[in-house]
């Protein structure tokens, strides 16, 4: 690609004037600074769970609570089975969002097209998961202010655990929602050939910047609810 | 735009073999991490618990440069962006730091100062075996939807109100 400068030994003329200092256009800077003040937000809901989970002596054991799977029969438990197949769901449609960022920089309007929609299927896939999951812990007594589950010594557990896992899976399914939103608008707008008119496919990488957060989010949501 | 036709196709073959290999190892340690995390079902020794766990949070980290690094495709930006972005980032060590340790500060003042909060940590509490089928069945009615959870709540709760 033509824009692939490297942090030169001529750095400090980048801030002389007649071109961007970042080698970058605009809406993918501010897009940067956005996802950095998400991050603050997300960080701060995952480490106000540690914080109390680390002045809490008892807490519901995650293998427990999270042993269901769809269609299974009752009585068989599977714990990380079903995240972990969300988990990969979205790692996949992370990749195909990579792709189909490449081929907008080769100008590959059919490989964008075919990539997006991948990438839409798969994050529709891991909401109704969410939705699968969300509807069974329901059905089994948990919401905000509700904790069916006792703690992992058997002992009496608080509703912060529902109430954490609620939130913070919540808030990070509306942005996997808001997500697959962008990406449709984006299928359209390529399917309109809007890019090729401008000639760049910029709008797809942004998009994509987004995308990949919402899966960055996860690995740590993930691994933070699930594996700890 | 001064690049010839095969400097093009040398540079995607490479873009390529990027995605490939990320891809692979972001696969590969989220198995790792969830063989792991399958080891660790019923394990009762604390130290070894804690350095699985440490394992895996070094895989989530290394997951996340992945990502950040070749998916969002920050490693190939000019130096000046990739540090306005990490720089601020960094806050984050004393986030964590500072507040996991007031977090444990304050239950550890709790156990030595609060006796009730500490007893609560004891008592046992039977586990309901026919929760689940009862709100099932109870689930169908609608009108009494929110109540159901409700009860299932008090079910529950132990006798005294926890401290919390």
């Amino acid at each position: 690609m033509s824009t692939t400068t490297t942090a030169s030994p001529n750095e400090a003329k980048l801030w002389e004037g007649g071109k961007s200092p970042f080698n970058s256009e605009y809406g993918k800077v501010m897009m940067w600074y956005f996802l950095m003040s998400d991050a603050f937000t997300f960080g701060a809901f995952l480490i106000s769970y540690g914080t109390v989970r680390f002045s809490t002596n008892g807490w519901p054991d995650s293998n427990e609570v999270f042993r269901s799977f769809p269609f299974a029969p009752e009585g068989v438990h599977a714990p990380l089975v079903f995240v972990s197949i969300m988990t990969f769901i979205l790692i996949i449609s992370s990749v195909t969002m990579v792709l189909a960022v490449h081929a907008g920089k080769n100008m590959d309007k059919q490989g964008v097209v075919r990539n997006m929609i991948l990438t839409i299927i798969g994050g529709i896939a891991f909401l109704s998961c969410q939705a699968w999951e969300w509807n069974h812990l329901f059905h089994e007594g948990a919401w905000w202010g509700a904790n069916p589950f006792l703690n992992a010594d058997g002992t009496a557990s608080t509703t912060n655990f529902t109430n954490f896992f609620f939130t913070i899976t919540g808030f990070h399914g509306f942005h996997v929602f808001s997500g697959v939103l962008i990406n449709i608008i984006m299928l359209i707008m390529t399917l309109m050939d809007k890019f090729e008119q401008r000639g760049h496919y910029l709008m797809i990488e942004k998009a994509g910047l987004y995308w990949h957060f919402v899966d960055l989010v996860w690995v740590f949501v993930f691994t933070i609810f699930y594996l700890l | 735009m001064s690049h010839s036709h095969s400097d093009q196709e040398a540079h995607n073959a490479e873009a390529m073999a990027e995605i490939k290999k990320v891809t692979i190892i972001l696969s590969v340690f989220t198995i790792v991490e969830l063989i792991l995390g399958f080891w660790m079902i019923g394990m009762t020794s604390a130290v070894l618990k804690l350095t699985i766990k440490g394992t895996i949070v070094i895989l989530m980290m290394a997951k996340a440069f992945y990502i950040v690094a070749y998916f969002m495709h920050l490693k190939h930006e000019v130096k000046n962006l990739i540090m306005t972005i990490v720089v601020p980032l960094l806050l984050f060590v004393w986030f964590i730091g500072a507040f996991l340790w007031d977090g444990s500060s304050f239950r550890n003042l709790r156990n030595n100062y609060n006796p009730y909060f500490k007893e609560q940590a004891t008592i046992k509490v039977e586990k309901k075996v026919e929760e689940h089928k009862a709100t099932d069945a109870k689930h169908e009615a609608a009108a009494t939807k929110h109540e159901t959870v409700e009860t299932t709540h008090e079910a529950t709760k132990p006798e005294v109100e926890p401290y919390y």
